[in-house]
């Protein structure tokens, strides 16, 4: 049996490219199993190049510790995205499924799915509980450069809340602005982004 | 983080001192029912610190969970801009089950509220600011759900019944002075 206040796992600390990932979108729902998923239903990593995102790994649809988390983050979506940050969930369930619960809850940002091969994205990012079979509850906050520069993994029934994400973007943010001026400095050498 | 980022200040509306000595703050929806289990819990604790407790009721509604959260919020703060916050709280959380905009001006009503004030308060959304304000200042204290207790500044984890909530209080039974 899957403890779910084991230790968890060690989510991919800051400084660390973040690693590729393909996943299709819960906008993939709309056809069938089987058919081919065309090519706007996607969400991957080069999406996300040239801004922060915010990637918000979750271990299942429809349970009680992650509605809550999932409709603050759809909650504050507007100051996240004032921030310049693009706001991505990743769970193992199916679009079908992230497609049910997106409309249950009136999620504003996409749900993507690591269904298959299963769970192939959350085990790249240091975040899947391999005894239960589901991603850990991790948060990472990308830079526009496509490198981890804050995460965070919590105990499966604790709602971390967005009070991390929020910090991390603002800290983000005021390091573009000190460190910007045109043309946009190239990112730092990998493994010196900014400690949680 | 589990520290109070915002202390309770002329924002807010208290209940007992402002200045009392022990400080409870809440973070509440009040469509949410664990916040309406907590609703008499809270009231139990304040009657037993009557005059030694300062407790403030902050917004943290959730629309997603709860579609009439944000208007009954703003209700309350429209209740408040006639004196009666703390009336029209207890209204809310008595009746969880019916925050309509109907309901909410029934409850104006029997308050004996300027009902037509209170109704263009919700028509225009003229507290709309104030709530969403309170949201963002608990997510930034690390609010994840609600009901949310800081005691002291200091996050409440765990059961928020009475006993515990006037143990993070004011320590256990047998610690208390008499």
């Amino acid at each position: 049996m899957p403890d779910p206040v084991a230790q968890p796992s060690r989510p991919l600390p800051a400084g660390t490219p973040a690693p590729p990932f393909r996943l299709p979108s819960v906008e993939a729902a709309e056809l069938p199993p089987g058919h081919p998923v065309p090519h706007d239903r996607w969400r991957s990593l080069e999406d996300l190049a040239g801004a922060p995102a915010v990637l918000v790994f979750y271990p299942a649809d429809f349970t009680p510790v992650c509605g809550e988390e999932l409709a603050i983050f759809s909650e504050i979506l507007p100051e996240l995205e004032a921030l310049g940050a693009r706001v991505l969930g990743i769970s193992v369930d199916s679009v079908w499924c992230h497609r049910a619960y997106t409309d249950e809850r009136n999620l504003r940002f996409p749900l993507l799915s690591d269904f298959h091969p299963k769970g192939e994205t959350s085990r790249r990012y240091g975040c899947y509980r391999e005894d239960a079979g589901v991603c850990e509850r991790a948060l990472f906050v990308l830079d526009r450069d496509g490198t981890v520069f804050w995460s965070s993994v919590s105990p499966m029934d604790e709602n971390p809340g967005v009070d991390g994400v929020l910090e991390a973007l603002e800290r983000l943010g005021q390091q573009a602005r000190e460190g910007s001026g045109p043309p946009q400095p190239r990112r730092e050498p990998r493994g010196e982004g900014a400690r949680p | 983080m589990t520290e109070l980022r915002s202390p309770i200040g002329p924002d807010d509306h208290v209940a007992g001192p402002r200045d009392a000595p022990v400080q409870l703050v809440e973070y509440g929806d009040f469509e949410c029912p664990s916040c309406g289990a907590a609703f008499p819990e809270v009231e139990t604790v304040r009657r037993a610190l009557e005059g030694r407790l300062a407790f403030a009721f902050r917004h943290f509604p959730l629309p997603q969970l709860h579609p009439h959260a944000a208007l009954a919020a703003e209700a309350a703060e429209a209740a408040a801009a006639q004196g009666r916050f703390w009336e029209m709280h207890r209204l809310l959380f008595e009746n969880q089950e019916a925050l309509g905009p109907g309901a909410l001006v029934s409850y104006a009503e029997a308050l004996g509220l300027d009902v037509e004030r209170f109704r263009t308060d919700l028509d225009e959304r003229r507290h709309r600011q104030k709530v969403r304000r309170q949201f963002l200042d608990g997510a930034r204290s690390g609010v994840n759900g609600t009901p949310t207790f800081f005691v002291n500044g200091q996050r409440h984890q765990g059961r928020f019944d009475a006993d515990a909530l006037l143990e993070a209080l004011v320590g256990a039974p047998s610690e208390r002075a008499p």
